[in-house]
């Protein structure tokens, strides 16, 4: 499928040949802390969950940048905060060099143009009293991207059709239409306003896994022709070494490896980064019988009352004694390849 | 509509299912739901009454007729005369026209109040949503009748009144109903999009959020037609409510019930049950509503 260059003016600053332009995202110090609150008329504190504790990393223009994790480990939550449904409770989001999370709602509006988000649930991401063209014709004309109806509606007719999708079918309603087409229109939508980066909140998990691979094509198309960054939240770890450039794996609201696709995949350094990728199963019998599998004991502690000192210590294998005291940063083992252990 | 092969689509694109008439989707419904079959055609009826009035009846509805006061139901009078000489049957379907004006205005100013009031509380949450719903506790907490009674006694008798005096105390308890189905919608995907797209609260609210809750919304404004009905009734019985000469079923009662109830019981048994009539077929109605519209009440 190529899909029609005069849909969308292709964003600044990347060249075609793929090489990776300035940094558009940079997050620093992202922490988001949910209160716990009991009573009714005064709110009493008596705990908090910690659902991203010190996150940083940054995207460069047309990169994907893989966030994979357990359930759980606050990949949707990080998201949640650059796209500001969530005000952070510390750290800085900078978009383009401004910081988003000391922007009012106003001002904002501009930056919501610029950063798109594609959800899980293609069932519950579209609005069932509303026809599909409505959909996404109504963002157009809430930022003004184009004035003159007729032409919102011949934009919405291309806007599907480079989603793969018949542009009659902007007359129908969601429940009139598959998952896999329901993402698709997740997709136009958020192609409609022009956006240069794009948050995709495990947008395929939901579907089957032959409709999977065809989205993931289509991300892959859109990211190529429009020069899109995407910071892809995904647990699949396959898909996201289909489509993403670097990878960073979170455990417990903190990001504990950081590095470019193939070197993480080949070459994981960190004990979680390890054992996640050794539960990956391999199409081969004999091949996945011979395996050394890690299996990490334990569950995953309560973000309520995370473990003092490194996150993973109690599941660690390699773990010593300074492991429970000191909280380990993000260190550049080999270039561009970071990881939060003392140990390797 | 079959998918064109150019496109890369390769799920299956099903025929919708052939449209069925309106007409087929009454009988349906009728078969399904006979009381409230039956309770729709009350409803249109006594609308029809109301909106022929003018031509169904033979008297004037105010002007007194000092000749042919308690005549006894007969042909010429069907349901007899009252005390001023004022044909009864002729003054009931002019006092459909006010019990259903009252009604309908107050239930649905009441409901929409309470529609936006909800969806708003819900939306915006917190400490808002938090003190907003203590408000609505303390008027929740007053029962329908002595609301109204106190807002009638603050801004005077008359319809318009009358009509404000039942829609406030309607609003809390709509307001409430429509919150808690809206606290869900405000936690869909789809909200967290329209906020991620940047439109304003408003645009979220009465494009994403309203057509959502339309279901508790309608159940709410059909249960709340009988009420509206029975509390102009009682506040016209009152005397609080419309006043004379203008033909309601609550004045007439009021008027008749204690002197006539047995030289010329006529005068008060007819008004009587009309609101009966009236009141039992909207709530039948509202029943039937509720009935289609909420799937979790459903008893098949």
């Amino acid at each position: 499928m190529t899909p029609d260059a005069s849909v969308l003016e292709s964003g600044a600053g990347l060249s075609r040949n793929g090489e990776l332009g300035d940094v558009l995202v940079d997050v620093k110090g992202l922490k988001m802390h949910f209160p716990i609150t009991e009573g009714i008329v005064f709110n009493k504190l008596v705990g908090l969950v910690k659902a991203v504790d010190g996150v940083d990393f940054q995207i460069k223009r047309g990169e994907t940048l893989g966030l994979v994790g357990e359930s759980g480990c606050g990949k949707t939550t990080t998201g949640r905060c650059i796209l500001q449904l969530e005000r952070p409770t510390e750290g800085e989001i900078f978009f383009e060099g401004v910081d988003l999370a000391k922007l009012d709602q106003v001002a904002l509006r501009e930056f919501r143009r610029k950063i798109q988000v594609i959800f899980q649930d293609p069932y519950s991401s579209l609005n069932p009293r509303m026809k599909i063209g409505e959909m996404i014709d109504e963002p157009m004309y809430v930022h003004g991207i184009e004035p003159d109806a007729r032409k919102r509606q011949q934009r919405v007719s291309e806007l599907l059709s480079v989603c793969g999708l018949n542009p009659k079918m902007a007359d129908r309603y969601p429940h009139e239409m598959s998952g896999g087409q329901r993402q698709r229109v997740g997709i136009a939508r958020a192609l409609s306003l022009k956006p240069e980066f794009i948050i995709c909140d495990e947008p395929v998990s939901a579907l089957d896994v032959s409709i999977q691979a065809q989205i993931i094509n289509l991300l892959e198309d859109l990211r190529d022709e429009y020069n899109l960054t995407y910071l892809f939240i995904a647990h699949d770890l396959s898909v996201v070494r289909h489509l993403c450039h670097r990878v960073a794996v979170m455990y417990l609201g903190r990001i504990v490896e950081l590095a470019d696709c193939d070197e993480l995949y080949d070459n994981p350094m960190h004990p979680y980064t390890r054992a996640l990728l050794s539960a990956v199963p391999v199409p081969d019998p004999e091949v996945e019988q011979g395996r050394d599998i890690r299996i990490v004991t334990g569950e995953v502690p309560s973000p309520i009352n995370p473990p003092s000192g490194c996150v993973f210590h109690p599941r660690c294998p390699i773990a010593v004694e300074n492991c429970s005291r000191e909280i380990p940063a993000l260190r550049e083992i080999k270039p561009g390849h970071w990881v939060a252990c003392t140990e390797v | 509509m079959a998918s064109p092969s150019d496109l890369a689509v390769s799920e299956m694109d099903f025929d919708a299912l052939p449209e069925r008439s309106w007409v087929d989707k009454m009988k349906d419904t009728a078969r399904k739901k006979p009381l409230g079959a039956v309770s729709a055609c009350a409803v249109f009826v006594m609308i029809l009454l109301a909106a022929l009035a003018n031509v169904i009846t033979f008297y004037d509805p105010v002007q007194n007729a000092f000749d042919s006061m308690h005549v006894a139901p007969g042909a010429a009078h069907w349901f007899g005369t009252d005390q001023f000489g004022r044909d009864i049957f002729t003054r009931i379907v002019f006092g459909a026209r006010t019990a259903l004006f009252v009604g309908f205005s107050a239930s649905i100013l009441g409901s929409t109040a309470g529609l936006i009031l909800g969806v708003g509380s819900a939306y915006f949450g917190g400490r808002f949503d938090l003190i907003f719903q203590r408000f609505m506790d303390i008027f929740i907490s007053f029962p329908l009748i002595i609301m109204a009674l106190s807002v009638v006694s603050i801004f005077g008798t008359g319809t318009q009144n009358v009509i404000l005096a039942i829609t406030i105390p309607l609003i809390p308890r709509c307001a409430r109903v429509v919150r808690s189905s809206a606290l869900a919608i405000r936690e869909i995907p789809y909200v967290d999009a329209a906020r991620a797209l940047g439109f304003a609260h408003i645009r979220i609210i009465f494009r994403h959020m309203i057509p959502n809750v339309m279901a508790p919304y309608l159940i709410m404004l059909t249960a709340f037609l009988g009420q509206a009905i029975l509390l102009e009734a009682s506040l016209s019985y009152l005397g609080l409510g419309v006043q004379e000469p203008t033909p309601a079923w609550g004045l007439m009662l009021q008027g008749g019930a204690e002197e006539y109830a047995e030289s010329a019981p006529w005068i008060p048994v007819f008004p009587g049950l009309a609101i009966s009539a009236a009141v039992f077929a909207f709530n039948l109605f509202g029943d039937a509503v509720r009935d289609t519209l909420d799937p979790r009440l459903r008893s098949e």
